[in-house]
């Protein structure tokens, strides 16, 4: 009886031992969590708040639509999608497939390519104005100061507002602000810095 | 085989002390360099104190809000500009002229800017003054009692923004107007408003001893919106800093209309020189009408006092004391480094920072090179005064605080981070996401010549997801970061109460020492104190009936009282006899239509009430005080009006 009680304990000892090593197995494990939270936070943030309830922010609106899916890809790619969708307000120009499509061939490939996600970032943030600006509102502006830091010009044309050469087909309003949909991609004026 | 099996035992024993010994060190080590142990860093054993107090505005709640770092515990609502029924303030007799101002008794406040004073560039925990936005006032927090002592009104001003901050050695605290207004106020058409309505930045004496406030001088500007400020430091001591916007003059429309321009302005105000003017004889007296309320210890009691005239001078009267610093787009925060040499712009629908130098800035004066001038305030050339630019850090740049080691750190509302940024090479040196849309942020001393470092607090406008779900409505957050090492780390998320605004923070030491338990009943000066339960009486004077009442575990005295009638307005003068720390008594009677008191020992405060009913009520203590707290009661006995019931009262025996 004390034999089986003392073999017991040496059982328990080793499981003990093996249990040790596991714990070890799982701090490795969180260890690994940890590294791959860490190279999720550029995936966190507003933008990834699951709400079906409020109106359709600025970003929520180009996702929806089906003429915007090269636009869609280059926010996820300039990992911009933060600055689409805070409380704002913004006014985003949103460039058709079409217009992506009339840009130099191969130009949207290369801007899609992990060493020039700066350079699209700064694209698309040329994209985006501070404030909540509706097409009547924008006829009476000569520029915008847009979240690149860069000015685009604004002409008036029979009466509608043409911003940097783009034309205006459609707008819809966001949660956050206000989406024109424009047929030419705005392209930052790279002498002025 | 006994033996051998113990050794064996042993043996594994030992063998598993050191195999999970060495292998949760080297665990350890792995998960820390990854990780670290976050938890640790902001955990405060049970019983242990906070290294830091945190001061954080409540904003439209009023009120401001006492937190531990790194603990994130709230420790106390200060009620200031709101009522608040947890104490009775602002609806006691004694307090609700604290609330008194020229447009009459306002119940609720927008609190912002809360600033420590400074002696010597160093805050020193005496006072913290906190602005009111809405109906323009400043009040001034004993630290020594954490309660609201004097609040002063802000003539002139409108949206009391660009305040409550102090010079160096708290000679002032400032508050700028964010709206202009015509002065003095008129009637006129809004449309008019370009040329004709001005912003008024008011210093306020601060006297050093006690602390009371005074407006020394006005400075009237042009109708430009005045946003935030800064005193100088060090070398730039004796100046103060504006930051301004809606240059335009706008009116109407101001999210686009006041964005029309490239640069607005960091308006310059050499005060030393204007108070010199004024104090000899310089400056215009202008008719005016302002509040100042004052809270005396002795008495427990505020006394409000309607000022009649504000001394105003108009840039042009100084020459050399105004000048102009254009910054790029719309500058919010207006944030001056610790040694005093660079002013920095947050231009808000700007990517960049603008950072201007003191030095550059005094040289150009020196040369006289202006580029024209606003309504005859010198405009200097940005080119000239600029430091240094820092490029494309972010989106929406708004406030900037500082650590002790030469970096500032930048809040930025677009893109929801702050940027850690080294000062003179303009370089970013990290970035941290906070959840979300951040406003202000706080490092303790962050704002002196002395910053405290160690954390920084980043105070967010949206919450979200980031707690369990309260239906729409939901409390701020805020996020605490180490700011100890080369990177920022995220350590705690907490929610905060109100509006966070903004907050001063500062090591505990220095307050924790000189924080007061008790008041002392040989020093109440109320002229309603009773100071034993022999002491107590009633005293009719016509409709009014005065109770002289006290409060010691577990009774009032009197706790019985006869011959009040309806249509009587019933003074309960209640004073707490305990001496003792954290006793403190509460007071309420049915239908109370104010809010019950919550006295602290040593003190007196008074309650109205107007009883409509025939009948007899009761009263009793809100506080849990003692184990024999739901023994602490008492009747009163309301009589018709017409009845000829005698005034009587007791504690202890019937009244025959």
């Amino acid at each position: 009886m004390n034999t089986f009680k003392q073999l017991f304990f040496v059982l328990a000892c080793v499981s003990l031992l093996f249990a040790c090593k596991n714990e070890n197995q799982e701090a490795s494990t969180t260890s690994t969590v940890t590294e791959t939270e860490k190279t999720t936070t550029e995936r966190s943030g507003q933008a990834f708040i699951e709400d079906d309830e409020a109106t359709p922010n600025c970003l929520q609106i180009a996702i929806g639509s089906p003429d915007h899916k090269t636009l869609v890809a280059a926010v996820q790619a300039a990992q911009v999608e933060n600055a689409l969708v805070n409380v704002g307000p913004l006014t985003v120009f949103a460039p058709t497939d079409a217009a992506f499509a009339a840009l130099p061939e191969g130009t949207i490939d290369d801007l899609l390519k992990p060493e020039n996600k700066e350079v699209l970032a700064n694209i698309l943030k040329y994209h985006v104005t501070p404030g909540n600006l509706s097409t009547s509102i924008l006829t009476k502006l000569p520029k915008l100061g847009q979240a690149n830091n860069q000015y685009v010009q604004v002409e008036v044309v029979d009466g509608k507002p043409v911003i940097g050469g783009a034309n205006i087909i459609a707008s819809v309003k966001a949660g956050n602000g206000i989406v024109h949909v424009v047929d030419k991609v705005l392209l930052p004026p790279t002498e002025e810095k | 085989m006994k033996n051998i099996l113990k050794s064996v035992a042993a043996l594994v024993t030992v063998l598993i002390a050191f195999t999970s010994c060495d292998d949760t060190k080297k665990s350890n080590a792995k998960s820390g360099a990854l990780s670290s142990n976050v938890a640790e860093k902001v955990y405060v054993a049970p019983g242990e104190h906070d290294e830091f107090y945190a001061f954080i505005s409540g904003g439209y709640s009023g009120n401001l809000t006492v937190y531990g770092l790194p603990s994130g515990r709230m420790f106390k609502e200060i009620p200031v500009f709101s009522q608040f029924p947890t104490s009775g303030y602002g609806y006691s007799e004694e307090t609700k002229p604290m609330l008194n101002t020229s447009h009459g008794f306002i119940p609720w406040g927008d609190s912002h800017h809360p600033d420590i004073s400074q002696t010597n560039g160093e805050i020193d925990g005496r006072f913290i003054f906190i602005n009111e936005n809405n109906t323009p006032r400043i009040a001034k927090i004993d630290l020594k009692t954490f309660e609201t002592t004097e609040i002063i009104e802000v003539p002139n001003s409108a949206g009391n923004h660009s305040s409550s901050f102090v010079t160096e050695n708290t000679e002032y605290v400032v508050a700028g107007t964010r709206f202009s207004v015509p002065v003095p106020q008129r009637d006129m058409p809004i449309k008019d408003y370009k040329g004709n309505f001005q912003g008024a930045l008011s210093f306020i004496s601060v006297e050093p001893e006690h602390g009371h406030m005074d407006i020394k001088f006005q400075v009237l500007m042009p109708g430009f919106n005045y946003d935030l400020a800064h005193p100088g430091r060090g070398a730039s001591h004796g100046w103060f800093f504006f930051s301004t916007y809606n240059t335009e003059e706008a009116s109407t429309l101001l999210e686009v209309n006041a964005s029309q321009n490239d640069k607005d302005f960091i308006a310059a105000i050499n005060w030393k020189k204007i108070e010199e003017y004024v104090n000899n004889g310089g400056g215009t007296m202008m008719p005016a009408e302002y509040a100042h309320n004052v809270y005396d210890e002795a008495t427990h009691t505020a006394t409000s006092t309607m000022k009649k005239e504000v001394l105003v001078v108009n840039p042009s009267e100084v020459p050399g004391a105004v000048y102009l610093l254009p910054t790029p787009k719309s500058p919010h925060g207006c944030d001056v480094d610790p040694s005093g040499e660079y002013i920095i712009g947050n231009g808000k629908l700007s990517a960049n920072l603008t950072v201007h130098s003191f030095k550059n800035m005094l040289a150009a004066i020196e040369d006289k090179k202006f580029a024209g001038d606003a309504y005859g305030i010198p405009i200097l050339n940005f080119e000239d005064v600029l430091a240094g630019v820092v490029e494309q850090a972010g989106l929406g740049p708004l406030h900037t605080e500082f650590d002790a080691n030469g970096n500032a750190y930048t809040t930025f509302f677009i893109s929801s981070e702050v940027v850690k940024w080294k000062l003179g090479t303009w370089e970013v040196l990290d970035r941290q996401p906070t959840y979300y849309s951040v406003g202000h942020l706080t490092i303790p001393g962050g704002n002196s010549r002395k910053p405290q470092g160690k954390y920084m607090f980043a105070m967010n406008k949206i919450t979200k997801d980031r707690y369990l779900p309260t239906g729409p409505e939901l409390e701020h957050s805020a996020q605490l970061y180490d700011i100890s090492g080369d990177k920022m780390e995220l350590l705690l998320d907490f929610p905060t109460h109100g509006e966070p605004h903004y907050a001063a923070a500062m090591k505990a030491d220095l307050i924790k020492e000189r924080s007061q338990k008790i008041y002392d009943l040989e020093d109440n000066k109320h002229p309603y104190a009773a100071f034993s339960d022999d002491d107590t009486k009633v005293v009719r004077d016509g409709n009014n009936v005065h109770i002289y009442m006290t409060t010691i575990r577990s009774h009032f005295s009197p706790d019985n009282i006869e011959g009040i009638k309806v249509g009587d307005k019933v003074y309960f003068h209640v004073t707490n006899l305990e001496q003792d720390f954290d006793v403190p008594h509460g007071f309420a009677v049915i239908g109370q239509n104010t809010s019950e008191l919550l006295i602290m020992p040593g003190q007196t405060k008074t309650s109205v009430w107007e009883p409509t009913k025939v009948g007899v009520w009761p009263f009793y203590c809100t506080d849990f005080c003692s184990a024999l707290h739901q023994e602490m009661q008492g009747y009163i006995r309301v009589s018709p009006a017409n009845a000829n019931t005698p005034l009587k009262w007791s504690m202890g025996e019937d009244i025959e």
